[in-house]
């Protein structure tokens, strides 16, 4: 037995075999492709169609793109240098470049004005979107909304300064009186910003406007993409605090203001933004004062700050449903009344729960901006589908146009989902 | 003896109604109230004085009147000397039927996309996610003007259809892609059981859920038997007869025969016509539809936890069956809640018709109806009465199905 035994072990190793490459099909691309293109049958079929799928994208759509030509004046232009080849007629954005931006009306020599405003506006909202920077830069966020005004419109100074002046009189007279009472406070600033207005207004004389530095422009001049980005920069910073006042009625233990705002947010999320936005154009006018003349831009503004307030509302009662119980108890606990409570406990951890929600809103009310077309408003999709459209030089130039527009908006809207999902990370403090 | 006595009643004050909470909410109520009253008489005078001042009134008699415009794709019969009322239900059962038909072709979209965006096949789920965000970030009303360009502008005429060597064709001789619309096939019933059409089309639609109860009734058979036994009979051929014979049986008695759209003169004739607005709108809320439904199952599917799929694949189910008994089931309750959301915003979003000039409620009441007669409050109420009762229904309606999915809790 042992005989055979030695017999049979014909070579020992006496050393570890050297290790040797993993084989070809396992290692770089090669393994690469094949786990993750060519696993399986079904697999490296739906890759085949995918590839198919792009090639004719790309095929179709390249050329058109690379042959593009940028400085005609018209379209039978391009015609004639494309001589039938496929290509784009992108010169429909270079001569119409202004009417895209700002629509047809605005004064050409005023172009700086809504730029100096975008400028502004990234520097004011930098503070509110980036914790980081420093507090001091709010200052100028609240004085923003005013220099705007001032900047897009135009006319006498006195008008924002007078509305500014309002708001700060509100703002100390809360501060001073809010302390014993937030109810008070509150009155007592609305009082006190009302009183500041109306006797500011007597006291900006007539015709200011006029001789004013700033040349007055009518709302309806504005258009082109600085129409939806007014509208939506306006519509949901007018509806967050507008939501947030809904969501703690809608948790309100008093009945009667329970129902006023589950109706209203009901009803709001019920019907389209269209309907409303007809309210806005042929309805709204039958409830103001006879005399009164409120323009298409302020209507709508209210029409859609409403529906997204709606929304908004519904986010952040989500937020609120989402603390725990502890939270409501703890600070009834530590003797805060309900403002306090609100305001030091409850309202910070539900809105930063709420954040993702606020700006999917933002991002769906921003692209809903374009909807104004409809009520023949000439905002981006407007001013293509109208005037641009219509006009003889560029009748017949669809995808450059409209391609255009949907790369605008994708960027916009890809932006802030983009930043969204930053700030979720950022403030994922790990409480789960 | 009793030293213990009930403590003095406290009498009220004035200064109660804001200082002590059992009388505060009340207060803050009765400004409430105040308030609201105060405004609905502010809205409601205003709104008179306007109407005193344009001569107007609010009276719903125009609704009998004639409307005086035609409308191109409508389900039941319509002409301009219909009264406006009837343009109305032209137009909301237009509303129903493109939210109908995308609100299933989204939902098919989205099941497809979101599954293969999980897929393992990088160049697929990455196509899925460039699919996902570029429909998400564009309004949907450019979505719809796109694909209606493509309907009108890119499509050829029918005259391109003509002549012995003609520049456009024919899909398999059935189906003609023409800028005014797509022609399909008609079935028509050549001997049918009753005079009308609808009526035969009940009829057919009267077997197949006959077929359905029978099916039910099979499959509960299979499911004792393999309760009993551990084996399940084999169902595919019976099923297979019970759905189709009846059916078939039927359409032959009835005389079925496909009418195919023709060229005739300018344009074509006969077989189904498919407006173009009704293809843009129907495709484009699809696709954007469908890609927010496409992140919902996505999310769905991946809030089962893994362990679910690997217990499953521990008892011996094969991975078509984990799918259908152990995942979808759990992932169907995540999924549901947002997507009766997306289907309310189909509804919604179909109002974007009247960009199109497709003859939906805001596009016949809100549009002409409202331009003709300028009865603009009663026509915009009227708008949002059915946009609310859609909406309430279809949310009650998925909730009845929602309920049903949850988890049943013992």
């Amino acid at each position: 037995m042992s005989d055979k035994q030695n017999n049979s072990i014909a070579f020992v190793a006496t050393s570890v075999i050297p290790e040797s490459p993993p084989p070809a099909r396992d290692t770089g691309a090669y393994k690469w492709v094949r786990e993750n293109l060519f696993s399986s049958i079904p697999n490296s079929i739906l890759t085949l169609a995918a590839l198919a799928l792009l090639y004719s994208l790309l095929s179709n759509t390249l050329p058109w793109m690379l042959n593009g030509i940028w400085t005609t004046s018209s379209l039978a232009e391009c015609r004639e240098i494309l001589q039938g080849e496929s290509g784009a007629c992108f010169s429909v954005l270079t001569e119409r470049w202004n009417q895209l931006l700002y629509g047809f009306k605005y004064p050409t020599d005023q172009y700086w004005r809504p730029n100096l405003a975008l400028v502004l506006l990234l520097i004011a909202m930098a503070p509110v979107l980036f914790f980081d920077l420093p507090r001091k830069l709010l200052a100028f966020t609240v004085v923003y909304p005013f220099l705007a005004f001032w900047l897009i419109w135009g006319g006498t100074i006195m008008v924002p300064i007078v509305a500014l002046i309002g708001f700060a009189v509100a703002a100390v007279v809360f501060q001073n009186l809010g302390k014993g009472s937030f109810a008070a406070g509150f009155f007592g600033a609305i009082v006190a910003a009302l009183v500041v207005w109306k006797v500011g207004g007597m006291l900006i004389p007539e015709g200011a406007s006029e001789s004013a530095m700033l040349s007055p422009v009518p709302s309806r001049d504005l258009g082109g993409f600085m129409l939806n980005m007014m509208l939506g920069v306006t519509c949901v910073s007018l509806s967050v605090p507008l939501g947030i006042a809904l969501a703690l009625g809608r948790q309100s233990s008093m009945p009667l203001i329970k129902w006023i705002c589950v109706v209203f947010i009901e009803f709001v999320r019920g019907v389209p933004l269209i309907t409303l936005l007809f309210v806005a154009s042929v309805m709204l006018s039958y409830f103001f004062p006879p005399d009164a003349t409120v323009d298409l831009f302020l209507r709508v503004v209210i029409m859609i700050t409403l529906f997204s307030a709606a929304y908004i509302a519904e986010v952040i009662r989500g937020g609120l449903a989402a603390l725990p119980k502890g939270q409501y108890e703890a600070a009834d606990s530590l003797g805060l009344d309900y403002p306090q409570a609100m305001r030091l406990i409850i309202l910070p951890q539900a809105l930063k729960i709420s954040i993702p929600g606020i700006v999917n809103v933002a991002v769906g009310l921003f692209k809903d901006t374009t909807l104004v077309s409809v009520i023949s408003m000439f905002d981006m999709v407007g001013m293509i589908r109208g005037p641009i459209l219509a006009s003889t030089e560029w009748n017949g130039v669809y995808w450059e146009l409209l391609g255009f527009a949907a790369a605008l908006f994708f960027v916009v809207c890809y932006g802030i989902s983009q930043y969204s999902q930053w700030l979720e990370r950022r403030l994922a403090t790990g409480h789960r | 003896m009793s030293t213990l006595t009930d403590p003095p009643q406290e009498q009220f004050r004035l200064s109660m109604l804001v200082n002590d909470t059992r009388y505060r909410s009340l207060t803050f109520q009765a400004i409430a109230a105040l308030v609201l009253a105060l405004a609905i008489w502010y809205l409601g005078n205003n709104l008179i004085q306007n109407l005193r001042a344009a001569g107007l009134n609010i009276s719903y008699n125009f609704l009998g009147d004639r409307s005086g415009y035609d409308i191109a794709q409508r389900l039941i019969d319509y002409d301009s000397q219909s009264s406006h009322a009837r343009a109305a239900v032209v137009g909301i059962l237009n509303t129903l039927l493109v939210a109908f038909l995308a609100c299933i072709t989204a939902t098919i979209f989205g099941v497809v996309a979101g599954v293969l965006r999980l897929s393992n096949n990088w160049l697929v789920s990455k196509l899925m996610a460039v699919y996902v965000e570029i429909f998400r970030n564009i309004p949907v009303l450019i979505w719809i003007i796109i694909i209606f360009t493509i309907m009108t502008a890119v499509m050829p005429g029918p005259r391109e259809f003509r002549g012995d060597d003609p520049s456009a064709s024919m899909l398999f001789d059935l189906f003609a892609f023409t800028n005014r619309g797509v022609y399909t096939p008609m079935p028509v019933f050549t001997s049918g059981l009753f005079a009308s059409t609808a009526l035969n089309w009940l009829l057919v639609l009267a077997v197949l859920v006959g077929s359905f109860f029978v099916m039910r009734q099979v499959n509960a058979n299979a499911t004792r038997k393999q309760e009993e036994t551990g084996i399940r009979p084999n169902t595919l051929l019976i099923s297979l007869a019970v759905w189709i014979v009846p059916v078939v049986a039927l359409m032959l008695i009835m005389g079925l025969t496909w009418e195919v759209p023709e060229l005739k003169g300018f344009n074509f004739k006969g077989g189904i016509k498919i407006g173009g607005p009704l293809i843009a709108l129907w495709f484009a809320l699809s696709i954007y539809t469908g890609a927010f439904i496409a992140e919902n199952v996505r999310a769905g599917i991946q809030a089962i936890s893994k362990g679910q799929t690997e217990a499953a694949a521990a008892l011996g189910l094969r991975p078509g069956r984990i799918m259908n008994l152990v995942v979808l089931p759990q992932a169907l309750r995540v999924i549901i809640p947002p997507l009766i959301s997306n289907f309310l915003n189909i509804t919604k979003n179909s109002s974007l018709a009247i960009a199109v000039g497709y003859a939906d409620i805001t596009a016949t009441l809100g549009g002409v109806t409202l331009n003709q007669t300028g009865r603009a409050i009663e026509c915009v109420l009227l708008m949002m009465l059915f946009y609310l009762t859609a909406s309430l229904l279809i949310s009650m309606v998925m909730n009845v199905y929602n309920a049903s999915v949850k988890l049943k809790e013992r």
